[in-house]
């Protein structure tokens, strides 16, 4: 454990990349191969189970810190980050311990079995044998909130540098279901086929986006100034729904959400005509919600997402089908490296052969000859439930991640409101005892009606002023969240708006952010609830 | 009811009877200062008294100021009001205020801190009825390690750097923190260098009588390659800028009771976040408060609503009030402006020649 919590904190005291990858190769070099792919695992979003809820540990961690729960409580909002505050408010621990990272997390397994009062003990005595940073990320395995500034591609980097293996073939060696108690480092770095795990999905190229927001918007000129000739390119709509890979091998099938969840079983509408594919066959694509062959909003998809139990209702509801646009393995065959419009053909012979059309459906290719063709077709995305138009180069292969270059998204404008920031709140992480997250309103009337809460947009010295301005203009304190004289007015901007019986204001925004601030708008001139509730496609 | 000996207004602490400010931030007539940062030492002011070792940094920052200094444990009368300093450990000529009317005693802490950082004059509790005291970290999550132990670190690291072929930076406010870390670095390392602001304030320093470690101003003249064998001393204006990158590739470490906090730390994006204070830690808060034995405490500055709670809870009479102190530490959000407000136009001239 002293070497993943020197790892934590060594990758804590460097900004750079070089230095980062170096801490990570010692770290590999210096610890066995089961403390290697815990690491890997923990460093690649595969937590060990929760074992003690969080309430139980907040509890045991004041009664550890000796003091009162509304102190921890404020403490914890100062800090932002639960695991760090704990380790923190602790007193400094007169034991030591030599245990290994997969001790710990044996340990921490074998909890599952053992009563609440087993477990209380067996957390007071390791707390009390671990030093500050040792406890820092004790406690975060413990609750489960595992998250490195660190990314997977770095970690990849280090264990490719190590191992001699390249790092497009690892990415795809650590994808699927793997644990560290079943996946083993000899196996993670000898040779593979496909039949090893037949489960295991590629990893996923993600697209560039052209533009981020508004105020950026790109002519059809500039994207054909850096994209080149119109010909070169296919064009799809860009689909808002659920990215998905679709796996057909030895008679199973296994799909695959981006977040790398096996979501197999949360769409039984799709069994069927995976079962008839041929073995060997992954897709990529997209799951929509379905109804008389169109696509539905994001929305209605929505409502199923997160379900533990898929209802009769639901399923009729929001029944789902697929909008496959890429093959990547064609009998048993890995064909990633051939080029887009040659998947393209194979996808589509696929395609052709299926009995569930409906379900199976294949994202057609927009025609255009020019940019400033594009450019106006993309004018219908909204019409069409999509976010805007894919831009593949024909000859690109299937790439490994997030690359510049061959795929991009040309996302369409978002809706924006001019808004009042009436509650703030203090972030996490980088974000610490800031206050960050903001809820803002319109008016209704002469009342300003909170319909949005948003913490991205703005730049660090906004940030700080805006920070600023809050410490110096509290109304009213309601634990965390802090009501603020409504006075500064910024621009909300997002994808979709839709009906919500929850919220106070009608009505609920998806992907709510801000675009700016609007320094240039007295509180008066935001907008109203009544132009906001014009925008729902009714 | 007769008027409390102190009072908290518009323009700073108040003593009617004495007809004097304390740490005032608005111009009057009569203004004690308890220690030399921009914060409570503003321009403006008809006269000013503040301790011997302020003298220079004073003079330095404000300009042709009407200034008298004392020694601590002298006592002013002012209308019959006695006036006295004892030291508050925060930087060198920090002093705590005590005001003294009918046997009425007021202590005003200014910013403190209880650990002997030898170079200052330590923190002394001073026995009163009311105690104004900062808390700027006072959260529990605070608490310090000793300065040795952290030193060591800071010197193990600017060993290391040496050996890769790294410089070193470090960053500290130039008044307090700047000589804490000179008199503290293992000068078998190397040279220590300084950016034009911090060695302003030296410079102030030795002329008010106070041994510092050799240093050695950066100028225009500076070996890049001499300068990148020792450590570099700078204010954290200076983070980011040109005069800094020209000593690329570098490792900076920020010093602050902020970097406490991961988040905060990764906020400043400093390659090492050195947890070191001038002011007290909860723990250094909470003894020095009981150790005064005072019958009401008032918290000017830091988390007051949370600390004067938990100071009720233990049975303290604990109260909130609003001043413009914290400009120096109190809100590691508002730091766009603070070396600016601790910067004079000479000190702005010179980062700008050595940029």
């Amino acid at each position: 454990m002293k070497a993943f919590a020197q790892l934590f904190l060594s990758l804590d005291e460097t900004n750079k990349t070089n230095e980062k990858v170096k801490v990570l190769k010692d770290y590999f070099t210096n610890v066995p191969d089961t403390d290697k792919m815990h690491m890997l695992a923990l460093f690649t979003g595969r937590r060990p189970k929760r074992q003690i809820n969080s309430t139980l540990i907040r509890t045991w961690a004041m009664e550890a810190s000796n003091i009162p729960a509304w102190l921890f409580e404020e403490s914890y909002h100062v800090v932002g980050d639960l695991a760090e505050t704990m380790s923190l408010l602790m007193p400094e621990s007169q034991k030591s311990s030599s245990k290994t990272l997969t001790e710990w997390i044996g340990e921490i397994n074998a909890l599952a079995t053992k009563t609440e009062e087993e477990k209380k003990l067996w957390l007071m005595a390791s707390w009390a044998m671990l030093d500050s940073q040792e406890r820092f990320v004790f406690n975060k395995l413990l609750t489960g909130s595992f998250r490195v500034g660190v990314s997977q591609s770095l970690v990849i980097k280090a264990l490719a540098d190590i191992t001699g293996i390249e790092a497009p073939a690892l990415t795809h060696r650590i994808m699927g279901s793997w644990m560290p108690e079943n996946y083993t480092y000899d196996q993670l770095i000898c040779e593979q086929t496909a039949s090893d795990d037949i489960s295991r999905p590629y990893p996923f190229f993600l697209a560039y986006p052209i533009q981020e927001t508004s105020e950026k918007r790109k002519s059809a000129e500039e994207v054909g100034a850096a994209l080149g000739a119109a010909e070169d390119w296919q064009a799809e709509w860009k689909w808002d729904g659920i990215r998905a890979q679709m796996i057909k091998r030895d008679g199973q099938i296994f799909i695959w959400s981006r977040g790398e969840d096996l979501a197999t079983e949360k769409f039984p509408e799709l069994h069927p005509f995976l079962n008839a594919l041929p073995d060997g066959t992954v897709l990529d694509g997209e799951i929509l919600s379905f109804q008389n062959g169109l696509p539905m909003s994001f929305s209605v998809l929505q409502t199923r997402i997160g379900r533990k139990n898929l209802s009769k209702k639901i399923l009729t509801d929001s029944p789902v089908a697929v909008i496959a646009y890429d093959c990547l393995e064609y009998q048993g065959e890995d064909i990633r490296t051939k080029t887009q419009a040659e998947r393209r053909v194979i996808l589509e012979e696929l395609q052709s052969q299926t009995e569930f059309p409906e379900v199976f459906n294949i994202s057609r290719l927009i025609n255009f000859n020019s940019w400033e063709e594009l450019e106006t077709t993309r004018e219908q995305s909204r019409a069409m439930i999509a976010e805007g138009i894919m831009l593949k180069r024909k000859s690109a292969a299937y790439q490994v991640g997030r690359k510049r270059g061959d795929w991009w998204k040309w996302k369409i404008d978002p809706l924006s409101v001019d808004a009042v920031m009436i509650y703030a709140q203090k972030g996490h992480g980088r974000r610490a005892d800031l206050y960050t997250d903001y809820t803002f309103a319109v008016w209704d009337g002469d009342k300003l009606v909170p319909f949005a809460k948003a913490y991205s947009g703005l730049t660090d010295a906004e940030i700080n002023k805006v920070d600023y301005f809050v410490k110096r203009n509290t109304l009213e304190k309601f634990g965390p969240v802090r009501t603020v004289k409504p006075e500064l007015v910024f621009e909300i901007g997002f994808e979709g708006i839709n009906r919500s019986t929850r919220h106070k204001s009608g009505i609920a925004l998806r992907f709510p952010r801000i675009l700016r601030w609007r320094h240039d708008k007295p509180k008066e001139e935001a907008d109203t609830l009544e132009s906001l509730k014009a925008l729902l496609n009714e | 009811m007769a008027k409390p000996l102190l009072e908290f207004t518009d323009r700073g602490i108040y003593c009617a009877q004495g007809k004097f400010y304390i740490d005032p931030w608005k111009p009057v007539t009569d203004a004690v200062i308890t220690h030399a940062h921009a914060d409570h030492a503003y321009f403006g002011h008809k006269n000013y008294l503040a301790h011997r070792l302020s003298r220079e940094v004073m003079l330095y920052r404000l300009g042709e100021i009407n200034l008298r200094t004392i020694e601590y444990g002298e006592t002013v009368i002012k209308h019959g009001v006695q006036i006295s300093m004892y030291p508050a450990g925060h930087v060198i000529g920090s002093a705590q205020i005590r005001v003294e009317y009918k046997g009425e005693v007021w202590v005003v802490s200014g910013d403190y801190k209880t650990e002997d950082d030898g170079i200052s004059t330590p923190f002394e509790p001073v026995k009163c009825h009311h105690f104004i005291s900062e808390c700027t970290f006072g959260m529990p999550v605070y608490t310090w390690k000793p300065q040795a132990q952290i030193f060591a670190g800071v010197n193990d690291w600017w060993r290391t750097n040496l050996q890769n072929g790294i410089a070193t930076v470090v960053v500290g406010y130039s008044l307090g923190k700047a000589q804490r870390i000179l008199q503290n670095l293992d000068l078998n390392n190397g040279k220590v260098y300084t950016h034009g602001v911090i060695e302003n304030t030296n410079e102030a320093l030795r002329r008010n009588g106070v041994i510092l470690n050799p240093t050695e101003r950066i100028t225009f003249d500076s070996s890049k390659e001499e300068v990148r064998k020792g450590i570099i001393l700078a204010p954290p204006s200076s983070v980011g800028t040109p005069w800094m990158r020209k000593f690329a590739p570098y490792s900076f470490g920020y010093c602050s009771g902020w970097m406490a906090i991961r988040g905060a730390k990764r906020r400043r994006a400093a390659d090492r976040g050195i947890v070191l204070s001038d002011h007290a830690d909860w723990n250094g808060l909470v003894s020095a408060i009981d150790a005064t034995g005072c019958e009401s405490v008032y918290l000017t500055h830091g988390y007051t609503a949370s600390f004067s709670r938990y100071l009720s809870e233990i049975g303290f009479d604990a109260h909130e009030v609003h001043t413009l102190y914290g400009g120096e530490e109190e809100d590691a959000a508002v730091t766009e402006g603070e070396e600016k407000k601790e910067t004079t136009p000479s000190g702005d001239v010179e980062q700008e020649e050595v940029s």
